[in-house]
């Protein structure tokens, strides 16, 4: 922590999504008019840039949790199940009339089950994570369509609906709240010696272990954080369309989750994380979805640019790359 | 050396070979003649396995020539030089376990045509080859489930498939049990009866002077020397291994005194018959306050296996440990950093350091994780134990915040040892904390050594330089083949008495 409030803006990692995101930005400028334009109804504001916040907000709180799995060196593959999961069960109780803090409550514990399977798989039976969260990747959806007999199912209980559709002082309440996850989540890995052993055990796990850090309860504790992580964006997404689908809600966005914790800094082979980073490369990702639909990209195409932007910052990540434009630079200059 | 009529099996003439700022062959000579085994010996660093490995075609060397039976060969790779008749068997299985024995024994060469297998004809080839070392083994069975030592052998038949005229084994035995090198070396003694040459790497002397003819000791690159195992005996062989040629008026060297008043309480660590099948026979070990234990033996005598059973990292199968007079069972280096022990592992890189975090969070993690997550180790606190290190131990860093693989050796093993002594540890054990640092921080090792001894720790002190341990330490515990053979305290403690033990010849000093 002390390291990247000394050292420079250029040497955070969370430089080049933010670059990136720049990048659209001035792209979007240019070609598409109505991109930054805010409108006010009954007090409430509408707009693009309000979109991407809002529609984003699932990314980012997967991509929160996704940070700290990977940051210890491991994977979570299973959060987009995780949503399928915790849709259902929220969903139908709610048709069931359970009162809503039940239902929150409930959701959570759901997250917090998968994400201690997880944890369990990866910990004591000392399976590949990859393999361990496919397990409940591809199960998940099993048991999403189990606890909601196989049917969509139809949400109509206002106050949960206000969580993905509400509004805070004239702004959507779901980015603002997961905006402020973040903020929590940071204070606590920061505050607290979580954030350091976290990144020593992914920078090191034996070293860490033989200076005395239980490595497997860290471990484990982030795939729960993950599993919490999801529960909310499974709360979030079954909110937005009032409606749980056990087959589609939440689907491949563990791959959305990842590249945006990926473009944001955080290595997958673990260690150091960067929090500001994954928020930037979610909404970078977000930008680009909606980018898309503006300049007219037809969506089934849509994945490649996609692709490429995330190949380019990455590459921008790697010293390498970098060396070697640097190097280009100079001959140019020279030349 | 009598001069051989016929030109030997094996003739390396001058062979070096340089890497990037280590020399790690100069002017080798090995020679292995036709119908015997020849032990290739050294501690670590010698260039045992440079030279093995230029053998058999992995390096290419810089210099020197390699005669086989006369003829000057080049091989540039393992294959290459299995064509020639040079097989190789490594210290690990280097087959694969989830195939089956015929298809280890083929692989690579698989008799068929057209990318097709012939699976009849492979099968029938490695009953044959399985056969000719009256191995007894189904050759459908798949490798994994066999035993180690019939996986060692599944390898040599593998190796001797080709027709081979040498033998490389380099450290076979390192994870059999008694019974199954007895079994090794029958087959070893068959192969020489049929006129094969065979090179065997071993850390075990036993085993040197049971079954080799002749030895070739080498130390930091360099040839000491070509011997007959029957003409050169023990104490002579680890002297020459150490490169310490030990006379009878040599040897005594000073060593601290142990000044401690002797005290009634408790030892610090007791350890009774602490062993671990196949890794360490029990041993009796007390570690007291104020003294310096060494641990003393050749390379693969079960120094660190000592440790890291102390430590909780290897779990013991049968023994007690007490500490501070109470039994307590050490499961894991977390336990045993709460009962107040500190460890540094003898390989920095992947035990020690935590190599993107910066010089101040390596410092204080070991103190951190003992805290747990909640009660941080909070920033004036963190900025007074790196600054209080960093001049103590007088580590050479750019800032607290750099990252500590941008350190060099000599400056991560301290920030290992600040790490321990931020927790305030009783015990501490040092495993090579000396190795592949520079001189200079290596007396500065030493006098930081004695005085923690001073300030009443007990210290556990490992290392592979014998003169060190003899510098460093009031109580010497020698180990030899995982067993612990001997204890030297105060004035028994001298050069010549401990390689006396070391090389097993504690009966005639």
């Amino acid at each position: 922590m002390s390291s990247t409030q000394k050292s420079s803006w250029k040497n955070s990692p969370a430089v080049w999504p933010l670059a990136g995101l720049l990048l659209l930005v001035v792209i979007n400028l240019i070609f598409s008019k109505n991109f930054f334009t805010i409108s006010q109804l009954d007090g409430h504001y509408f707009g693009t840039p309000i979109d991407i916040f809002k529609d984003g907000s699932i990314c980012l709180v997967l991509a929160l949790g996704m940070t700290l799995v990977i940051a210890t060196g491991g994977i979570d593959l299973s959060v987009g199940s995780v949503m399928a999961i915790v849709g259902a069960v929220a969903a139908t109780m709610l048709q069931k009339g359970q009162s809503l803090p039940v239902v929150l409550l409930t959701s959570l514990g759901v997250g917090f089950l998968c994400g201690l399977i997880n944890g369990l798989l990866v910990c004591w039976a000392r399976i590949q994570p990859i393999v361990a969260t496919l397990v409940l990747m591809v199960a998940g959806r099993g048991i999403a369509q189990v606890v909601s007999n196989g049917q969509q199912v139809q949400i109509l209980d206002k106050h949960f609906v206000f969580l993905g559709n509400g509004f805070l002082a004239g702004l959507p309440f779901a980015p603002i709240f997961v905006t402020a996850l973040y903020g929590v989540v940071w204070l606590w890995l920061r505050r607290s010696a979580t954030g350091l052993f976290i990144e020593a055990t992914g920078d090191n796990e034996t070293a860490s272990r033989f200076a005395g850090l239980a490595t497997d309860r860290v471990r484990c504790l982030a795939y729960i954080a993950s599993g919490l992580c999801a529960a909310v964006a499974g709360l979030l997404g079954a909110s937005f369309i009032s409606d749980a689908d056990p087959l589609t809600a939440g689907q491949n966005m563990e791959l959305d989750a990842i590249f945006a914790v990926v473009i944001g800094g955080t290595a997958l082979s673990g260690g150091r994380f960067n929090l500001l980073g994954s928020y930037l490369g979610a909404i970078l990702l977000q930008t680009l979805t909606i980018t898309m639909y503006f300049v007219g990209v037809a969506s089934a195409v849509a994945p490649v640019p996609k692709a490429v932007l995330i190949i380019v910052v990455c590459l921008m990540q790697s010293e390498t790359t970098r060396r070697w434009l640097r190097g280009l630079w100079k001959k140019g200059a020279v030349a | 050396m009598p001069a051989d009529e016929t030109p030997p099996l094996l003739a390396l003439r001058g062979i070096g070979k340089k890497f990037p700022g280590v020399i790690a062959l100069a002017g080798v000579d090995f020679t292995v003649r036709a119908g015997e085994i020849h032990a290739l010996l050294g501690e670590n660093g010698a260039g045992k396995s440079t030279l093995i490995k230029v053998l058999t075609g992995v390096y290419s060397s810089d210099a020197g020539e390699t005669r086989l039976a006369g003829k000057v060969i080049r091989p540039s790779s393992p294959r290459e030089a299995e064509n020639l008749g040079i097989s190789t068997v490594y210290q690990e299985v280097n087959l694969i376990p989830t195939l089956s024995v015929a298809e280890n024994i083929g692989l690579g060469r698989q008799p068929g045509k057209f990318g097709f297998l012939n699976w009849k004809a492979m099968r029938r080839h490695a009953r044959e080859a399985l056969a000719r070392l009256e191995i007894d083994c189904d050759v459908d069975t798949e490798l994994g489930s066999l035993p180690l030592a019939i996986q060692q052998m599944v390898a040599i038949a593998r190796a001797l498939d080709l027709q081979a005229k040498l033998l490389v084994l380099d450290e076979p035995t390192a994870s059999l049990d008694e019974k199954e090198v007895a079994e090794l070396f029958k087959l070893m003694r068959q192969l020489r009866a049929t006129g094969m040459g065979i090179v065997f790497v071993t850390h075990f002397l036993d085993q040197v002077y049971e079954i080799t003819d002749r030895i070739t000791v080498l130390r930091n690159g360099e040839l000491v020397g070509e011997f007959r195992t029957a003409e050169l005996g023990r104490l002579q062989l680890v002297s020459k291994m150490l490169g310490r040629e030990v006379k009878d008026e040599e040897g005594r060297t000073a060593t601290p005194s142990n000044n401690q008043p002797v005290s009634n309480e408790a030892p610090l660590l007791e350890v009774k018959q602490l062993g671990r099948k196949g890794v360490l026979h029990p041993l009796d070990l007390t570690l007291r306050r104020g003294e310096v234990t060494g641990l003393a033996g050749l390379l693969g005598s079960g120094r660190t296996e000592t440790a890291r059973l102390l430590f909780g990292i290897d779990h013991a199968d049968t023994g007690e440990i007490k500490v501070r007079g109470k039994s307590m069972k050490i499961n894991s280096p977390r336990v045993a950093a709460g009962l107040g022990m500190a460890f540094c592992s003898e390989d920095r890189k992947v035990e020690g350091i935590l190599p993107n975090l910066s010089v101040c969070e390596n410092i204080i993690f070991a103190l951190q994780a003992k805290r747990g997550m909640w009660r941080m180790v909070s920033r004036t606190e963190q900025e007074k134990l790196c600054t209080h290190y960093i001049q103590a131990l007088r580590i050479k860093t750019s800032s607290p915040e750099t990252p500590i693989k941008n350190l060099s050796g000599g400056n991560q093993q301290k920030v290992l040892l600040a790490r321990w002594l931020a927790t305030q540890p009783e015990l501490i054990i040092l495993d090579e904390p000396t190795r592949g640092i520079d001189i200079g921080a290596k007396a500065e090792i030493e006098q930081l050594i004695a005085k923690l001894r001073a300030d009443g720790l007990a210290v556990l002190f490992i290392s592979s330089e014998i003169e060190e341990v003899v510098r460093n330490s009031t109580r010497i515990a020698v180990l030899r083949e995982r067993r612990k053979v001997a204890e030297l305290t105060g004035a028994e403690i001298d050069l010549h008495r401990l390689l006396h033990e070391m090389a097993g010849l504690s009966k005639q000093p």
